[in-house]
């Protein structure tokens, strides 16, 4: 028997262990964003210079520890991620490296990418209020705060407070109205909740579009998806804290990894992603907002209105995410 | 030699040549250990988070949510224990033992919804019938806004939907037991005065037992280690804390302790189980061959049908109905070429670990039945506990252990004076196969260990006897007798490998995309609808070895029966 499993061992072993040679042309990239809105840039620069790009997707969690693991060892050149957080503890676990670009510092906003510039947003994400134009006026919105108050009781929905989203909403709020202000408006919502959280915004819109509730707050490319597969949803997206700090914001981006092969070719596939010529591609792919400003918006975006964005760096979303998802569990917040 | 393999009656032979029966043992142990070993690696390196201490984030679940999640996760546990018991067991017994309308037909159909993923199930359920959704919004047009309905996202929801689509392994296993059992020891019980409603809660039900126990203990570890489907419900339970502290508190550490905690639990539940069954032996005189079936009549029949059809709908028609419908809407925007490729690497890998699993599997559940020691023991228990592990944190510890083997092959080769550049086992198909096989050794573990309980020592001893080498024994004697439970293990493994996504997405090699990491693709950013088409692919894919297993099984237990006769 043992003998046999040793052929059978030696037989896989000849057919399936393929030695992973790399060309010297050639980027490696490990992404969390998913491939169908990475592939048609990468195609596009491959048309355009020659260089073959290969990635890997999976979850930010994986591939962070992987990255980590695999050290000195890695092929991974570039780490390409969605949410501020996720790049900052990237950038924690010292797998990314400052890199030096004019390009990069020019085409990207100092508040989307990192003080030390190990990594740059790419794309940026808006999560706004969402809300139902038949049973809602719009003067009745305000703030993102302001859905705490008992006004809403039994009118808001929310998503979980487990998707790094609302993480980020919470640790923005945190950097900005303190522990115990941020704590009071959290579990003003969840006294206003209508039904228990959703596990997806599309979830959460539909549940306003039946009747369970009046408002929400979601990312914007989610009402986009929905109004694209149908125009006449009785749903309107409202641009909170216009008089103040603004709409919360976060990021997709990317960093070169600290152990990159390909350190060089790996920055110019950075600094083309972060041009006029792509910038327009990576966020109308997801319905989401380029990252540099010189970009226009996508027209079907650009109908949403334009809006007054927050500029602290993102990275405050990544230092505070943990105290904003204690601070959710303390409140009750699901 | 302990008094309990003599007592337990191994025949005289043993007796007269117990050196021989010793080293026969020592071998066996020999085998376990390494198979063992693969297994605890990675699971080592899970355990070694504890050296990091996280008394704060303990400290803080401790005081939130911790209390919550634990009796949800039991009363999860208890809920899918009692349906797929209820569903697997009753539905086995009709298709194996009885005779109704379409009972032909239920007998493989049944299988079907192992090919849907949960969490897939799981969305095209609460797509259909929460609140927001077509059945409620019909209902609430022609009823009026307040018709009731019971909450969709709820514990009984949940329960519902893990039930739908993990009884089919107490089916399975049970579906075999059943199917393997003589006519002799049904007829004695009948001769004896025991009604059919005795014979089976007293006879059929016991004598089943290794099989029901090794298909529910595989639903229960799934249930545990799940985290999409409850994750589509926001049901907390205690895979919640671990993703919480990995992705939301950023604390790999902390998750690795809460994960561990999981498996102690899953270690001592599984060990005392089979020192509850102790000494009890499920052996049989299957003289006479297959037991008649019995024929339902009149309204048993239609209920029966009934039943084994309103299962299979919810199960699997309807979400397949569901899912045709949305690939409809996008089938010309997503179907490429790629399918093609996409179907064949799904089809290789799953093939491919059912095979190694399964040699895995047997190697080990021969040790167990040679070597009765501890040690044996011990490492067949540790080989099965990679399956109640949540896919990512097993996935990550696998990772780990490769990484670190290819960090200390390349500080050997460099010694030698070679350098390799990159990662040499991480990221080949040799290493996600290894994977595959940590995972899913208890799946293949269960209906085979089950089956070779079932098989008289006497038999392969009187072959031995008769002067069959070993390789002829288990050719002829073992291989046949162990048919329904390999083939049972590889339809498993195959479906399983086929769905499996987190250790597919982190080991898999550059440009090895399944039909499983498609689904991530298109559900990581909530877009289910477009799921459907690689979801629907899949099913199909994982029909391919449920027709195979029927096929065969209906030969294999013509082989069986015949392999009986001639005893």
């Amino acid at each position: 028997m043992s003998k046999l499993k040793f052929v059978t061992l030696l037989v896989i072993s000849t057919t399936f262990v393929i030695p992973a040679v790399q060309a010297a042309d050639e980027i490696v990239v490990y992404s969390a964003r998913k491939e169908h809105l990475i592939k048609p840039l990468f195609d596009a620069y491959t048309d355009k210079t020659g260089v073959n790009i290969r990635y890997v997707t999976d979850k930010a969690g994986p591939l962070l520890a992987r990255l980590k693991a695999e050290g000195s060892n890695t092929p991974a050149d570039i780490l390409m991620t969605v949410d501020a957080g996720n790049l900052w503890q990237a950038a924690q676990l010292g797998v990314l490296d400052s890199i030096d670009s004019a390009i990069l510092q020019q085409n990207i906003p100092a508040s989307l990418r990192d003080p030390e510039n190990r990594w740059f947003g790419l794309s940026v994400r808006a999560r706004t209020i969402v809300y139902s134009t038949e049973r809602v006026k719009e003067g009745e919105l305000s703030t993102y705060e302001a859905l705490a108050d008992p006004a809403w009781k039994g009118r808001l929905c929310l998503r979980t407070s487990k998707k790094v989203y609302n993480q980020s909403l919470v640790a923005m709020m945190i950097s900005r109205l303190g522990e115990q202000k941020t704590s009071n408006v959290v579990s003003g919502w969840v006294a206003n909740l209508a039904v228990p959280p959703f596990s997806n915004d599309t979830r959460t819109m539909q549940a306003i579009i039946s009747g369970q509730c009046d408002v929400a707050i979601v990312n914007t490319y989610y009402f986009g998806r929905l109004l694209k597969k149908n125009p006449d949803i009785k749903l309107s997206l409202f641009w909170p804290n216009q008089k103040d700090s603004g709409v919360h914001v976060n990021i997709s981006g990317a960093g070169v990894t600290t152990y990159a092969k390909h350190r060089e070719q790996a920055i110019m596939l950075l600094e083309w992603l972060s041009s006029e010529e792509a910038q327009g591609l990576f966020a109308s792919l997801n319905m989401e907002y380029p990252a540099n400003p010189a970009v226009a918006n996508d027209a079907v975006v650009a109908a949403w209105g334009d809006f007054k964005a927050d500029d602290t760096n993102v990275a405050k979303a990544g230092e505070l995410q943990k105290q904003a998802v204690m601070l959710m569990d303390r409140s009750g917040y699901r | 030699m302990s008094l309990e393999t003599i007592t337990s009656g191994h025949g005289e032979t043993q007796q007269s040549v117990p050196s021989h029966r010793y080293r026969i043992a020592r071998r066996w142990q020999l085998v376990s250990l390494p198979i063992a070993g693969l297994v605890l690696l990675p699971l080592l390196v899970i355990f070694s988070g504890w050296l990091h201490p996280e008394s704060e984030i303990w400290r803080h679940l401790a005081e939130t949510i911790l209390a919550d999640l634990v009796v949800n996760t039991i009363i999860l546990l208890l809920g899918v224990m009692f349906g797929v018991l209820f569903l697997g067991v009753s539905l086995a017994w009709l298709t194996s033992m009885c005779r109704f309308p379409g009972q032909r037909f239920f007998d493989w159909a049944l299988m079907l919804p192992l090919a849907l993923p949960a969490y897939v199930l799981a969305f095209v359920f609460l797509g259909l019938l929460d609140f927001s959704g077509p059945v409620q919004g019909q209902l609430r047009t022609w009823f009026g806004p307040s018709f009731w309905f019971p909450a969709v996202r709820s514990t009984g929801g949940v329960i519902v939907v893990m039930v739908l689509v993990l009884y089919p392994y107490v089916y399975m296993l049970a579906r075999s037991a059943f199917l393997t059992q003589g006519r002799g020891t049904l007829d004695a019980a009948r001769i004896l005065g025991l009604g059919p409603w005795a014979t089976f809660f007293r006879v059929t039900l016991p004598m089943a037992r290794p099989a029901i126990v090794a298909g529910t203990s595989l639903a229960l570890m799934e249930t545990l280690a799940d985290f999409g489907t409850v994750a589509i419900f926001n049901y907390d339970t205690f895979t919640t804390a671990i993703y919480k502290a990995w992705f939301g508190l950023f604390n790999l550490q902390a998750a690795s302790q809460l994960a561990s905690l999981l498996l102690l639990f899953v270690a001592l539940t599984l060990f005392s189980e089979r020192r509850l069954r102790g000494r009890a032996r499920y052996d049989e005189n299957t003289r006479g061959g297959r037991p008649a079936r019995i024929v339902l009549n009149g309204r048993n029949a239609w209920l029966a049908t009934l039943f084994a059809g309103l299962i299979f709908s919810f199960a699997f028609l309807f979400p397949l109905i569901q899912l045709a419908f949305w690939s409809w809407e996008i089938i010309t925007e997503d179907l490429d070429k790629r399918y093609l490729t996409l179907v064949a690497n799904t089809v290789t890998l799953g093939i491919s670990a059912a095979f190694v699993t399964i040699i895995g599997a047997m190697l080990l559940a021969f040790a167990r039945r040679y070597s009765r020691n501890t040690i044996t023991r011990s490492a067949t228990t540790i080989g099965t506990l990679g399956y109640a592990l949540p896919g990512s944190v097993l996935a990550v510890g696998i990772m780990l252990t490769f990484t670190g083997i290819d960090n200390f092959l390349q500080s050997v080769l460099r010694g030698f004076g070679v350098d390799v550049a990159g990662p040499i086992l991480t990221g080949t198909i040799a290493a996600l196969l290894l994977a595959y096989l940590v995972r899913f050794l208890a799946v293949a573990f269960g209906p085979i260990d089950s089956s070779l309980e079932r098989i008289r020592s006497s038999l392969p001893e009187a072959a031995r006897s008769l002067g069959a080498k070993p390789v002829m024994v288990l050719r002829r004697v073992y291989l046949p007798l162990l048919s329904p439970g390999i083939l049972s293990a590889m339809l498993l493994v195959t479906v399983d490998v086929m769905k499996e996504m987190p250790a597919t997405l982190l080991l898999r090699p550059f440009g090895w995309d399944t039909l499983a990491v498609r689904i991530y693709e298109m559900t990581s950013e909530g877009e289910w609808e477009r799921a459907a088409l690689p979801a629907i692919t899949l099913v199909l894919a994982g029909l391919l070895p449920v027709i195979l297993l029927v096929i065969r099984s209906s030969k294999s237990t013509t082989v069986a029966a015949s392999t009986k006769a001639t005893q």
